[in-house]
């Protein structure tokens, strides 16, 4: 047995090639986000091809970490048994500054939902989960709370 | 939108056989493939032909199209196995519709069986690799998870309330109270939702389907053999479909989908019919807010206004916009992959067989059913007249 305690949460699994950058990224405490060199827009989650554009020539580029809570829930039940944090667990859809959504969870708030809105700012930090692997998670922006009140 | 051979089609092909598998809800003593098997065969027998007269199977989820007539013991000629999610089998009545107009098979059976309670003969779940990459260490996984963003945004964005997606609770098992199959037949109240579980807010268990064990299946045939089957024949007059993305994060406006929004242009352009034409309407009810936003997709009313049609109560027992009479999703039965259920209570209703919730008159019933989080979909008109 390791003397490092089990992560709560299910490893990201398969980690795909084309993937790589975002979570080299993540382990580093830096948000990486494919953006395309044809049309200029960003998109999540990494793809070969541009979404908007079909264009194959993408570049990685460190995303500013900021966004809007796009929506939110709040976990009072976990249904996915590999996943051990005690809820409630604040489910959460952000949309970062740059253009992309993704699925993560709200940390340092209360949760509850007289307490969140929808697109009240966030910023990024990372949760390690292992020495290979960080997850990005959002918290209210610094400077936002009294927007929240 | 159509092309005109898409309108030539409209009531080219019948619906002439429906029913469930023997038993429905929660049955351990019943493999998945047993339901499939059920449901063919209980249809096939509505329909007064033989399981010997199909020719072409289709149906979705994890089984493949092979094994459905490998167990029935038949060689089809045509074969879909089509699967986008809980309205595949709404997808694959416009898919047979095609298949029978060219003569690519003469009589289909579009099947359905889920042992989504119990697990009873059950594969493992396909296609998990970017949730389980991206998703799942957050604590998705499960449906409530997912469907719960599109609710919360909804609410953001059009003010609607927990108050008014639990009037589609409550309206919903009115309907079911009046169905013998239907799982919950007990009245319940606004206060009951709110006051129910809480599972995921913005739900609470009763904003959310049943999980159960069942079976269902429909056969199809060409409207001139039609007129030789047991029954009255329930006539295709449309048929559209859309798939938008499977990643929620990719959906381009979670409070409308555009999926639905493009199955409903082209069945309704198909069958030149519009939404006030309906007598009967059934939706794919897995959570409280799913029916309004379809609603609202395919163009019943403005967005943020499909609660109303709950709200005021015209969706009940004896309102003027029936919705979900077999007691939906919520209160019937939700073996997962729900989308064969609201075409046989749709024919049944233009038959004229539903006892004490059959909706008087009903000629023009719509079904419209979503694959994942409203991802995909499919939209059918049904008619009692071609």
């Amino acid at each position: 047995m390791s003397d490092r305690a089990e992560p709560l949460r299910p490893l990201p699994h398969p980690v795909t090639p084309e993937a790589r950058p975002y979570w080299d990224g993540a382990r580093q405490g830096r948000l990486m986000i494919p953006r395309c060199r044809a049309c200029r827009r960003a998109f999540l989650y990494p793809r070969v091809a541009c979404p908007f554009c079909s264009s194959r020539d993408i570049a990685w580029e460190q995303a500013s970490g900021r966004g809007r809570l796009h929506s939110f829930a709040i976990a009072h039940q976990i249904l996915n048994k590999a996943f051990k944090v005690t809820p409630p667990v604040v489910l959460a859809m952000v949309e970062l500054d740059e253009g992309p959504r993704l699925l993560t969870n709200l940390v340092d708030v209360a949760p509850d939902p007289t307490a969140l809105r929808c697109d009240m700012p966030v910023e990024v930090v990372f949760e390690r989960l292992t020495d290979e692997v960080a997850l990005p998670m959002f918290r209210p922006a610094a400077g936002a709370a009294s927007a929240e009140r | 939108m159509a092309s005109v051979p898409m309108r030539e089609l409209s009531g080219s092909t019948c619906i002439v056989g429906v029913d469930e598998s023997d038993e429905i809800g929660t049955l351990p003593h019943k493999s998945q493939l047993t339901l499939h098997v059920e449901a063919v065969t209980n249809a096939v027998r509505d329909a007064g032909l033989a399981v010997s007269d199909i020719d072409g199977v289709f149906t979705a989820g994890q089984h493949s199209p092979a094994t459905i007539a490998e167990a029935l013991g038949i060689v089809p000629r045509y074969v879909d196995g089509t699967t986008v999610g809980g309205c595949s089998f709404i997808i694959m009545a416009g898919h047979a519709m095609l298949a029978l107009h060219h003569g690519l098979c003469d009589v289909a059976v579009i099947s359905h069986g889920e042992s989504g309670r119990s697990g009873v003969g059950v594969s493992p779940r396909r296609d998990t690799a970017l949730p389980g990459q991206y998703e799942t260490p957050y604590g998705f996984g499960g449906a409530p998870t997912y469907f719960s963003l599109i609710t919360t945004r909804h609410m953001h964005q059009y003010g609607t309330t927990l108050e008014q997606w639990a009037q589609v609770a409550v309206s919903t098992r009115r309907w079911a109270a009046l169905n013998p199959r239907a799982k919950n037949r007990e009245p319940i109240t606004v206060q009951d939702v709110l006051d129910s579980r809480p599972v995921v807010w913005p739900f609470n268990i009763l904003n959310i389907c049943l999980v159960t064990d069942a079976g269902g299946a429909v056969v199809m045939t060409r409207a001139d053999r039609a007129r030789d089957c047991a029954r009255r024949p329930v006539y295709v007059r449309g048929a559209g479909e859309g798939a938008e993305h499977v990643m929620l994060t990719q959906m381009r406006d979670l409070t409308a989908s555009a999926a639905t929004r493009l199955a409903g242009q082209k069945a309704f352009a198909m069958a030149g019919v519009a939404p006030r034409d309906f007598d009967h309407v059934m939706l794919y009810d897995a959570f409280t807010s799913g029916p309004p936003i379809m609603l609202e997709s395919l163009g019943f009313c403005k967005p943020g206004e499909g609660v109303h049609f709950f709200e005021e109560g015209r969706s009940t027992p004896g309102g003027t916009l029936p919705i979900n009479t077999n007691g939906g999703g919520l209160s019937y039965t939700h073996s997962g992959m729900y989308g064969i259920f609201p075409i046989i209570e749709a024919v049944r209703q233009l038959r004229g067989e539903c006892g004490a919730r059959q909706v008087p008159n009903a000629r023009l019933s719509l079904v419209n059913g979503m694959g994942g989080m409203l991802s995909a979909a499919g939209t059918l008109v049904l008619s009692s007249e071609p």
